[in-house]
């Protein structure tokens, strides 16, 4: 089979996705252009080259609707022959949008394509596409739908986290989210949102609070308490988990992954192609798996995807030389760590979107970039991305440095 | 046109005046001859031009309609419901949407309403009393609904409440009439509410004194010749708005459905079919919202649920009450004035239900402020309804003026009959009964509410044992609804018949069972609780018995019941009945786990403040002691919660199923009756014999004998069950 490589990653900066956001001006069009714009011009790069372009979209209607990816592709002045589809797994969206890229150039379908994500949270909603699983009764019985927050709260308390573990990860994140922007780690990826003027009106994540500590995060009252005590999800999700008396609500604004807007993009394609566009490897997609896992708890879905995908690669974990797991709940990645015994010094060393922000069908193509810079800049060799997914899912990917 | 189960009277206007008076019947209800004569008149009403508009009333005064004839429904539906093929069978079930859309549109397409080509008949309904079920569907499909401005005339659909759902077309006008909340509350709770209430909500356009209905019904219908449903107009909206897209209907179902799950545990499919009507309904035109509505109707109908409901909680229910078990032979008893002997808890209790059945009460202990405190008793929870305008002053006064608390045994000499609710000690019980008998009329009744102690040994002590009875209730005797009624061996028919009619009078559920030590429910708790407190010993987690109990549809945990009921007491009585039977003692298994818990570590129970649980001295909310652990270390390998819950389960039903096996309940009726308001096994099953039906007698044997091999003979099936499975006999006949 053809190897799929590497070749460029770029994302903007996340700001904050509410009415007062740096990149609430921004359409979502925009950011999917910029990052196209990127791609074509940090590569000088023949976009007729271009096969395919997938960006993970999870709120894909109003202005992020009918296929944005093609739409953003015309507006990029690529070539007409670039096609484009708009992905939806959840969370792990741009992830899936790369790995969807990788294989196309694995089968000999594609030569040359593009992976990413965009989701402008201040201007789409989260939810505004709707859906059946909360709301239409006949499934949401059938599978005991709760909230994510609910199933944040349900790991803390399955695996034994408390508030102070929780939030103590929350200021590791800031920490290190600041430290990375101090020392220029993600200065090579950056690609500054631009307004209609040209003029940049965001070139670094703006959700960072390098001051955050355990005194401040113990203030925030949790967020999923009133949600699951007076509206029944607690109930619902002991229905399932019935060795548990009571779920104890840790998670809030300061220790879940923030909201905000955001695209990326990454270039991938087959050593041929790469030639023929003058481009350098960078690192070899080397195996992604996606999987199924239980919906009420939801979010433990990296566990199973990690394991997947490293038996697909022939690799342990002592193989992974770093490890970049979506901080969408601090419990998530506090579990995964435990489940895969991994240490925290190897993990989501940049910090995450605790820190930063989780633009929801950019971030798996945001970490993904993010964690092979951090390798360059190491001079580590492999890395192991994944999500946890609404709806019990875990998308993973193995990338290897060339 | 000739009717039987209601007449029709055309005015000069051309207005009919229907009135629904099925003969010979109490109240009126939706049975296979009003269906007969409504669909008749539907058809005669949609094409006849003579006739311009009609309303439609009840010549009852108890009431309009009460909905459908549950005997009817819980064979499964209307005769032809039981036909041959699926479709034939939905078309049954579909009837009476059909015959109200009928009525509705006067025959016309829904697209011809829409498009303003045609227009309905004016309709009216006079509701004149209460419009339960099918009995408020039909009015809704009415276009105007004029209700007696009285606030004792309920307004509901408690078809939920035997497994079933408002199939009359109840989830889809109620919600585009009062929006999604209210209709789901009306709904999916099943609780009336009153005209004004109903006005409030827009399920109703008017109220009016009793005798102006009819007239300001037609007047209506007169002023009104060409009308449309809300539901049939172009632009038409729900109140609050629907659909998967809106966000307060969003809002609405993602929280009803996490809701309805907490409330009823995945037990009660109308609660989610219910729901889903309302979710499903609010997408599609009024027709197709119709058919869904039938379609789930008909899943119920089919389900062990409703068919267990149907016969438990209203056949066999309403069967007991009205006195099944009671001696024929005995005329119909007047209890004017009861003695209640002992003022605790129980005889407390005792006094108000009695005082409040209407009748008077001496109240007799042996110290006057214990008397008077028992007095207080009714007089707190009078206050608290006054408090909450459930009750009036004046009703509240008379129910306390009824109770004359007493030390002297005087006071006893015109009472029709004897409770005794005294100290459980025999010889107590001796003294009091021989000093009642000195002053009682030799005709009265006496009644010893004991729960442990044999009737037969206490008739002993009574001069007139052929009047001595046990009537045993539950605590606490407001709010429990069942009462055992024990015959002793020599107990004639006159007290049985009069025990059954005060239960009668005070509103319980008798059902009569065999003079045992413990009677039914007593017989099947402890072994139910104690099986419970094995599964902790053997390191099953706490809180996975207490879900596993819930999850299954028990109103409290196993766990949390031990404490309410004491852990100590429990101790009590396991210590003496040890001493009683000496070496033929069988041990429980739980001894240890008793010593450990009370003798050790003091841990008796809520009142104690700790037991299995912790009870916060600050009221907050009770938790599972972590400490439990330290004691019986949490095995490493958990049950699944299905194992949990089945071995709950079979702890109540083994034994409730031996009773039956041994005549200590004489049929299953009463045994699922028992079981359902004595210790609230869960209601959705029908009872532990109705749910052995449900499992199927063989399969529960099978199950029986593999859960004694692997925790005990104590799951070993009754020799009775094991014939029924041979001879592939059933519990009760099928439906």
């Amino acid at each position: 089979m053809t190897e799929a490589y590497i070749y460029d990653a770029v994302r903007t900066p996340r700001g904050k996705g509410k009415a007062d956001g740096a990149l609430h001006e921004i359409t979502p069009i925009q950011l999917v252009t910029q990052v196209l714009e990127a791609i074509r011009d940090r590569n000088k790069l023949d976009t007729s080259l271009v096969d395919d372009a997938a960006f993970g979209c999870v709120s894909p209607v109003g202005e992020q609707g009918a296929v944005i990816t093609r739409t953003a592709i015309l507006n990029a002045g690529y070539a007409e022959t670039t096609a484009g589809i708009q992905v939806n797994r959840f969370c792990a969206s741009g992830l899936e949008a790369v790995n969807i890229a990788a294989a196309k150039v694995k089968a000999g379908e594609a030569d040359l394509a593009i992976g990413g994500g965009v989701e402008s949270m201040s201007r789409v909603p989260m939810g505004s596409d709707g859906g059946a699983w909360p709301v239409d009764p006949a499934v949401a019985f059938k599978t005991y739908f709760v909230p994510q927050g609910i199933s944040a709260d349900l790991i803390a308390t399955k695996y034994g986290f408390s508030r102070d573990d929780v939030d103590a990860y929350a200021v590791e994140s800031h920490k290190r989210a600041a430290k990375s922007w101090s020392e220029g780690r993600f200065k090579k990826s950056i690609v500054p949102v631009k307004d209609v003027m040209g003029e940049s009106v965001l070139d670094r994540d703006e959700t960072i609070r390098p001051n955050t500590d355990m005194q401040s995060l113990g203030g925030l009252p949790p967020s999923f308490a009133m949600l699951g005590e007076n509206f029944g999800f607690d109930s619902v999700a002991l229905q399932k988990y019935a060795d548990i008396e009571k779920i104890n609500h840790v998670h809030h604004a300061g220790n879940s992954s923030g909201i905000v807007d955001g695209a990326a993009a990454v270039l991938i394609g087959s050593d041929a192609a790469g030639k023929k566009a003058g481009l350098k490897p960078r690192a070899r997609i080397k195996a992604f798996a996606s999987v199924g896992s239980e919906p009420t708890i939801m979010l433990t879905g990296p566990e199973f995807a990690a394991q997947k995908v490293l038996k697909r690669a022939g690799m342990t974990t002592k193989d992974i030389d770093l490890w970049e797991l979506n901080e969408a709940f601090a419990s998530v990645v506090l579990r995964f760590m435990q489940a895969m015994d991994i240490d925290h010094k190897d993990m989501n060393v940049c910090g995450g979107a605790i820190a930063m922000g989780h633009p929801l069908g950019a971030t798996g193509a945001i970490i993904l970039g993010t964690v092979l810079y951090e390798l360059e800049r190491t001079g580590k060799s492999t890395a192991l991305v994944t999500l946890c997914i609404g709806a019990g899912m875990g998308t993973a990917t193995i990338i290897e440095r060339v | 046109m000739t009717y039987t189960a209601m007449k029709v009277d055309l005015d000069a206007d051309g207005i009919a005046l229907v009135t629904i008076d099925l003969p010979g019947q109490s109240m009126n209800v939706w049975n296979e001859a009003l269906m007969t004569d409504f669909s008749a008149f539907v058809e005669d009403f949609a094409k006849n031009d003579a006739v311009k508009g009609a309303v439609i009333t009840s010549g009852k005064a108890s009431g309009f309609l009460a909905g459908a004839d549950l005997r009817m429904l819980g064979g499964g539906g209307p005769k032809t419901a039981r036909a041959a093929t699926k479709q034939e069978q939905f078309e049954a079930v579909f009837g009476l949407n059909k015959m109200l859309r009928k009525l509705e549109t006067s025959g016309h397409p829904a697209k011809a309403l829409l498009n303003g080509d045609a227009y309905a008949k004016p309709v009216a309904a006079a509701v004149n009393g209460l419009a339960l079920g099918g009995g408020l569907e039909l009015v809704l499909a009415c276009h105007h609904r004029i209700v007696a401005d009285d606030p004792k005339v309920q307004l509901g659909v408690p078809e939920v409440q035997v497994g079933l759902l408002p199939g009359g077309g109840g989830t889809q006008r109620l919600p585009r009439l009062a929006g999604l909340q209210n209709a789901a509350m009306l709904a999916t709770q099943g609780q009336p509410i009153d005209p004004q209430t109903a006005l409030a909500q827009g399920i109703i356009q008017e109220v009016a004194p009793r005798d102006q209905l009819v007239a300001k019904a037609k007047a209506w219908v007169k002023a009104n010749p060409k009308v449309v449903q809300p539901w049939d107009k172009k632009g038409f909206k729900y109140p609050g708005g629907a659909g998967p897209t809106h966000p307060a209907a969003v809002q609405f179902h993602m929280a009803s459905n996490a809701m309805a799950q907490r409330e009823t545990n995945h037990n009660y499919p109308a609660v989610q079919y219910i729901l889903s009507c309302l979710y499903e309904g609010s997408v599609v035109p009024f027709d197709t919202a119709l058919k869904i509505e039938s379609k789930y109707f008909f899943k119920l109908l089919q389900s062990p649920q409703a068919r267990n409901m149907i016969r438990t909680l209203f056949i066999n229910k309403q069967a007991a009450e009205k006195g099944e078990q009671r001696p024929k032979s005995v005329e119909k008893l007047s209890i004017r004035k009861v003695g209640v002997l002992g003022a605790g808890m129980m005889g407390a209790g005792i006094a108000y239900v009695t005082a409040k059945g209407g009748m008077e009460v001496v109240l007799l202990d042996r110290d006057l402020p214990y008397a008077e405190k028992g007095k207080a008793y009714s007089k707190s929870i009078v206050d608290k309804a006054v408090g909450k305008g459930k009750m009036t002053q004046a009703k509240a006064d008379e129910l306390l003026a009824r109770i004359k608390p007493t030390v002297d045994y005087a006071d006893l000499k015109d009472v029709d009959m004897i409770i005794e609710a005294v100290f459980e000690d025999p010889d107590v019980k001796a003294d009091v009964i021989r000093k009642t008998e000195a002053v009682i009329r030799n005709d009265v009744i006496f009644a010893s509410n004991t729960s442990t102690l044999p009737i037969t040994g206490l008739a002993k002590h009574s001069e007139r044992p052929d009047q001595f009875i046990g009537v045993h209730f539950f605590s606490p005797v407001d709010k429990m609804p069942l009462v055992e009624i024990i015959p002793g061996a020599r107990s004639g028919d006159k007290a049985l018949a009069m025990a059954l009619d005060y239960v009668g009078m005070i509103k319980k559920t008798p059902i009569v069972v065999k003079d045992t030590r413990g009677f039914y429910t007593n017989r099947v708790v402890p072994p139910y609780l104690n099986e419970a407190m094995l599964m902790v010993k053997e390191g099953v987690k706490p809180a996975l018995i207490e879900n596993a109990a819930k999850s299954l549809g028990l109103p409290v945990g196993p766990l949390a019941l031990v404490d309410e009921t004491s852990l100590e007491l429990g101790k009590r009585i396991m210590d003496a009945t040890k001493k009683e039977l000496g070496k033929d003692y069988k041990p429980t298994g739980v001894e240890e786990l008793m010593e450990v818990m009370v003798t050790k570590l003091g841990r008796m129970g809520r009142k104690a403040g700790k037991g299995f649980y912790e009870y916060p001295s600050d009221g907050g909310k009770k938790f599972l002691w972590k400490g439990i652990a330290d004691y019986f270390p949490t095995a490493k390998e958990q049950p699944s919660l299905e194992e949990a819950k089945e071995r709950i389960l079979y702890a109540q039903l083994i034994p409730a199923a031996q009773c039956y096996a041994d005549g200590i309940v004489h049929d299953p009726q009463s045994a699922d009756l028992g079981a359902i308001f004595g210790w609230g096994f869960p209601p959705w099953t029908g009872g532990p014999m109705s749910h052995i039906d449900t499992i199927g007698v063989e399969e529960f044997v099978r199950k029986a004998d593999s859960l004694a091999q692997k925790y005990g003979a104590r799951f070993a099936p009754p020799q009775k069950f094991r014939d029924m499975a041979a001879k592939k006999e059933t519990l009760y006949k099928a439906a």
